[in-house]
């Protein structure tokens, strides 16, 4: 069975203290890859889609280099959780808790984020 | 001349083999270097090599591989090593050595490790031109020079190292005798029925084998050269050459000069301290000693033992030598000989257990006590149990001895794994250490293969026979600790990249997830997969894109959320996240006009601009809002990807070749325009380079290239393998004077076999010295079709050829994929304000600083921040 879910009117929004902040369409979303939103702020974030749907956020910025890269590395599945892979330097993160899988020192921020 | 003694102690070293090497690192390891003067008399003209792997120099091993003195230790230990300097008398009153040189030492310890002379049997003429030994590198030397001019070779001896010597005589080109005096060949390590399967084995190896028969006399022509031999059963054997190999005696005369104690067959006679018998000053180790047990003994394992007991003697440690095991294992010739414990059966009461097969070659027995106790065994045509079995003797094995010997198939059980062996079973006999010693590298100091384990524990590095029980016990033992050490790619696959490719194809896959759910580890099936095969599968799928049917676009559908970063944005990822762009400048030749177009594009965006290392135009900074307009102007003016980013073809270097150059003898300009045109957008396992040189002075630099190609005057040469960067290494001639389809219908086909069968990421170089069979192999299937998989390999690469399109070209005309290239998916006309630059040489570079901003110290770990 094929799904046909109806994406068009979805937006991906992004949980700020109290607001949802909406980031774009959910159709602007490939699986397994990620875009990166601009916030209010300045601030960056990196947000995903994994193969069923499931969305994630976590800070664009990779605290290793410095440079806003995050929303192009590569995701994957590391003992049943997700994970985005440092396009630069390779470290990975867990993409529910921002946790740097490489070095449990670091830690990026980690967004609630869901499509309504 | 004499040395000034020192205020510390003196210990003297005469003998500087191999157990005289070993007696120097235990000195050093209990800090006797330290507080003692050591002198070290050295006869041969370099320092300790290893004896034992001798032979290995005929397939190729130089004298400084062989080395097993490190110049450092000597000179970090202060050790005073005379090379070329033999001791020649020795005075025990006034405890002094006097060398050749005329050098006097005085001593308070003298150590004795002189070794053996090769026995050479007293008959007419031996000492003839075109008589050798076989015990140094020198003599080796010698024989190969012989050898030139020679075209049979006979070895008196068929023992251990006569058989060695004879299969180096062959290996030489000669055609080899091996005469031996005994009924059998090896017969003090083999039984009758050994030896007659052993002979079977050596004969159809194509040596002559005369057994029972002595060598009476050398024949000798009118210049006094060898021209035969004859033998004690009246014949005569034709020969240029003769190699004595009829055992070896100990080299004991310096001791008998000064009247220290010798035995009646000769050996230092020492105690079980392995000092002297006849002077507490004087010690004797190696093959020298005549030892308390009334045995010399001719391997180094008892000699390394002795070393160390001598070494803890003067440190006043306890430490005694009480005797040893003689195992051995054949070497050379590719004939499976091995013998271990009491091999001949001498223990009262024993039984024997024996298989053979002479239709095959195998002997194998094994020797058991009453109660089940191994007790030693010899195994012929088949000695992979060796290791094992020899680590078993002495106690009772886990399993039945019978299932030890018979072959697989014939009703023989499960092999009995390392990992049934005692922690104190010993592993490598040679360095006497045990298979406790072994885990403990795994376990304590995290070693991980087999040359860190010998680096750690040095078992394996002297006769490298039980290498491979190593490798099995590190195996076992990481996977014992949890530690996977399979072969698969990666978490998500237990295939290789090879086995991968191999199911795509067959399978036409062309869906990485329909991939990982159905051929994945059970555990990743339905995930993510990760970013080690994703990139890998991607790369599989769009080099086979045409066979199976899949787009080889590479940011179509599912594949765009496979490519690295860099693919996935067709450009160069900096550290900054700005992007760098490289078109392709085929052959390195460029018109002007393009030139133009670089400069003026560059200049217009600002970009950082160089010449690279591949004869090209780099262009940097770019932001990836950018690259869709850079490349809309590229490919304007006719320029494509240069797919730097890509784990593909690269560029195809040139030299100016014959239209311009003086020497050049082919246009290796257009050539290399062909290959480069050829094979761009080529996926491969990791990135492809090549180049063309117009002549053989080289100048394109081909032979460091995966394939290089060599002008010559009637063709081509092509080179295969080679590589710059971290670990250089020179291609090999693949094919020589190729016209010029022959010549990319090779290459044609050895870039696909390579596609099909390296590693991730394994370049060319590495995939070469890896695969089974190496160069020749890759010979054998590229060039003689020996798969019959050569019309298959071309058929794939012309549909690689065909289908080829410019991917820059395709996504500046696709809206869609360039909606990709925005740094804000929310703000798609803002720039990423991390990006920028500041000026440096009338260009720029990026702004470090304003990467910095935000990297906090150790103490303080805030979201989003580094501890360093
Ligand atoms: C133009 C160039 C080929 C090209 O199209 O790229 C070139 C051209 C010549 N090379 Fe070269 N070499 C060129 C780069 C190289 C390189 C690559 C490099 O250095 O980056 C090498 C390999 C590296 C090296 O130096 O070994 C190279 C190794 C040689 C050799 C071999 C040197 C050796 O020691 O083996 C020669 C022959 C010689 O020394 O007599 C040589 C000799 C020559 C001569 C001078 C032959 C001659 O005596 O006439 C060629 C001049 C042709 C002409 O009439 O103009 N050229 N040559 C390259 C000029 C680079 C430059 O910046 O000027
Ligand atoms: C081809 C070959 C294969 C072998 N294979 C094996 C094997 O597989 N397994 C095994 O266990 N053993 C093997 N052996 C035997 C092994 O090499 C010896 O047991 C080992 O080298 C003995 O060490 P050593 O230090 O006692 O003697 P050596 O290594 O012979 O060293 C003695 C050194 O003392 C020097 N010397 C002698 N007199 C003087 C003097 N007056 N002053 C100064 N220097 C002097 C000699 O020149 C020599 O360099 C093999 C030997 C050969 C030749
Ligand atoms: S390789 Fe030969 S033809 Fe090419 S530039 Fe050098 S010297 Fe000239
Ligand atoms: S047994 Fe010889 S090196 Fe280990």
């Amino acid at each position: 069975m094929t799904l046909a879910l109806e994406t068009t009117d979805l937006k991906v929004r992004l949980r700020l203290a109290e607001d949802w902040f909406t980031v774009c369409d959910l159709s602007a979303l490939i699986p397994g890859r990620g875009v990166a939103a601009l916030l209010p702020d300045g601030r960056q974030v990196a947000v995903f889609a994994d193969r069923t749907g499931r969305l994630y956020a976590i800070d664009n910025r990779d605290p290793f280099t410095g440079a806003a890269v995050l929303s192009r590395g590569l995701t994957g599945t590391h003992r049943g959780r997700p994970f985005v892979a440092s396009p630069l330097l390779k470290q990975r993160f867990d993409l529910e808790s921002g946790r740097c899988l490489d070095d449990e020192t670091v830690r990026v921020t980690a967004y609630e984020v869901k499509a309504a | 001349m004499t040395a000034t003694p020192g205020a510390s102690p003196t210990i003297v070293l005469v003998g500087h083999g191999m157990v005289g090497q070993r007696f120097l690192e235990a000195l050093a390891e209990r800090g006797l270097t330290a507080t003692h003067r050591v002198v070290v008399l050295c006869e041969e003209p370099r320092p300790a090599y290893d004896r034992v792997q001798l032979t290995s120099y005929f397939s190729g091993k130089t004298p400084e591989d062989l080395s097993m003195t490190d110049l450092e230790f000597i000179e970090d230990h202060g050790i005073e090593l005379h090379i070329g300097d033999p001791a020649e008398t020795v005075d025990r009153e006034a405890r002094r050595v006097t060398a050749r040189s005329g050098l006097t030492v005085d001593y308070d310890v003298l150590v004795l490790a002189t070794g053996s002379y090769p026995f050479v049997p007293p008959v007419p003429n031996k000492d003839a031109e075109g008589c050798f030994v076989y015990r140094t590198i020198e003599d080796l030397l010698a024989i190969e020079e012989y050898a030139k001019k020679a075209t049979t070779g006979a070895v008196v001896g068929g023992g251990l190292l006569g058989l060695e010597a004879a299969g180096a005589l062959k290996g030489l080109g000669l055609t080899s005798h091996i005469v031996e005096f005994a009924p059998r060949l090896m017969p003090v390590q083999v039984d009758e029925g050994g030896g007659a399967a052993l002979l079977r084995t050596i004969e159809d190896m194509g040596l002559s084998v005369h057994t029972g028969v002595g060598t009476q006399e050398i024949v000798v022509g009118e210049d006094g050269a060898v021209t035969g031999m004859k033998l004690s059963d009246g014949s005569e054997l034709a020969t240029d050459l003769v190699v004595f190999s009829a055992g070896v005696r100990p080299r004991d005369q310096l001791a008998r000069d000064c009247g220290l104690t010798v035995g009646e067959r000769g050996g230092i006679a020492v105690d079980e301290q392995c000092r002297t018998v006849a002077d507490p000053h004087v010690f004797a180790i190696g093959e020298c000693a005549l030892a308390a047990d009334g045995r010399v003994y001719g391997l180094v394992a008892p000699g390394y033992e002795q070393a160390e007991t001598a070494a803890a003697t003067i440190a006043a440690d306890e430490a005694s030598f009480t005797g040893a095991d003689l195992s051995t294992k054949l070497k050379l010739l590719g004939v499976d000989v091995a013998s271990f414990g009491d091999a001949h059966g001498a223990t009262e009461d024993c039984l024997d257990v024996v298989y053979s097969d002479s239709r095959a070659g195998l002997y194998k027995k094994l020797v058991i006590g009453r109660d089940g106790t191994l007790l030693g065994g010899i195994l012929v045509g088949d000695a992979e149990a060796y290791g094992t079995l020899k680590a078993f003797t002495g106690s009772v094995p886990p399993v039945a001895p019978e299932s030890l010997v018979l072959p697989a198939g014939a009703g023989a059980p499960a092999q009995l794994g390392p990992a049934a062996l005692p922690d104190d079973a010993i592993i490598c006999s040679c360095n006497n250490v045990r298979k406790g010693t072994i885990r403990g590298a795994v376990t304590e100091h995290n070693c991980t293969t087999v040359p860190e384990v010998k680096k750690c524990t040095k078992a394996g590095t002297t006769c490298g026979s039980c290498v491979k029980v190593l490798g099995q016990l590190i195996t076992a033992e990481l996977e014992a600790s949890g530690v996977e050490v399979d072969k698969g790619l990666c978490g998500c696959f237990s295939q290789t990249r090879e086995e991968l490719y191999e199911i795509v194809l067959a399978l036409r896959i062309t869906s990485y997830q329909d991939l990982l759910d159905r051929h994945g580890r059970e555990a990743a099936r339905g995930g993510d997969g990760c970013e080690v095969c994703k990139p890998t599968v991607g790369s599989i799928i769009a080099s086979l894109a045409p066979a199976i049917g899949a787009s080889n676009y590479v940011l179509d559908g599912e594949q765009a959320a496979l490519q690295d970063t860099n693919d996935h944005f067709l450009a160069n990822l900096q550290k900054n996240g700005s992007y760098s762009v490289v078109p392709r400048i085929p052959g390195g030749e460029i018109a002007p006009e393009k030139l133009i177009v670089i400069g003026e594009i560059a200049r217009d965006f600002g970009l950082y601009t160089k010449i690279t290392g591949g004869q090209r135009i780099d262009m940097f900074g770019a932001r990836v809002e950018q690259l869709p307009l850079i490349w809309a102007r590229l490919v304007d003016a006719g320029f494509e990807s240069g797919h730097a980013y890509g784990k593909s073809l690269r560029t195809v270097k040139s030299c100016v070749g014959q239209t311009w150059c003086r020497y050049g003898v082919q246009d290796s300009v257009r050539m290399a325009i062909d290959l480069e045109l050829r094979y761009r957008g080529l996926r491969s396992p990791h990135k492809l380079k090549s180049a063309v040189s117009g002549c053989q002075r080289e100048c394109a630099e081909a032979q460091s290239k995966d394939f290089g190609v060599i002008a010559t005057a009637s063709g081509w040469n092509l080179y295969v393998g080679g590589n710059g960067g971290a670990t250089p290494r020179h291609a090999d001639l693949l094919a020589q004077d190729l016209s010029d389809a022959e010549l990319i219908r090779l290459i044609d086909r050895f870039l696909m076999f390579y596609i099909r069968t390296a590693d991730r990421l394994e370049r060319t170089s590495v995939w070469l010295d890896r695969i089974p069979g190496g160069l020749d192999h890759v010979r054998d299937v590229v060039v003689h079709d020996s798969l019959g998989i050569c019309d298959e390999l071309e058929a794939l690469m012309a549909a690689h050829v065909s289908h080829y399109r410019d991917e820059w070209a395709e996504t500046i005309n696709d809206p869609e994929k360039l909606s990709r290239f925005v740094s804000f998916v929310n703000a798609p006309d803002t720039p990423d304000p991390v990006v920028a630059f500041v000026p440096e040489r009338d260009q720029i570079k990026p702004d470090l600083p304003l990467l910095n901003i935000g990297l906090r110290p150790a103490d303080d770990i805030l979201e989003g921040s580094v501890t360093r």
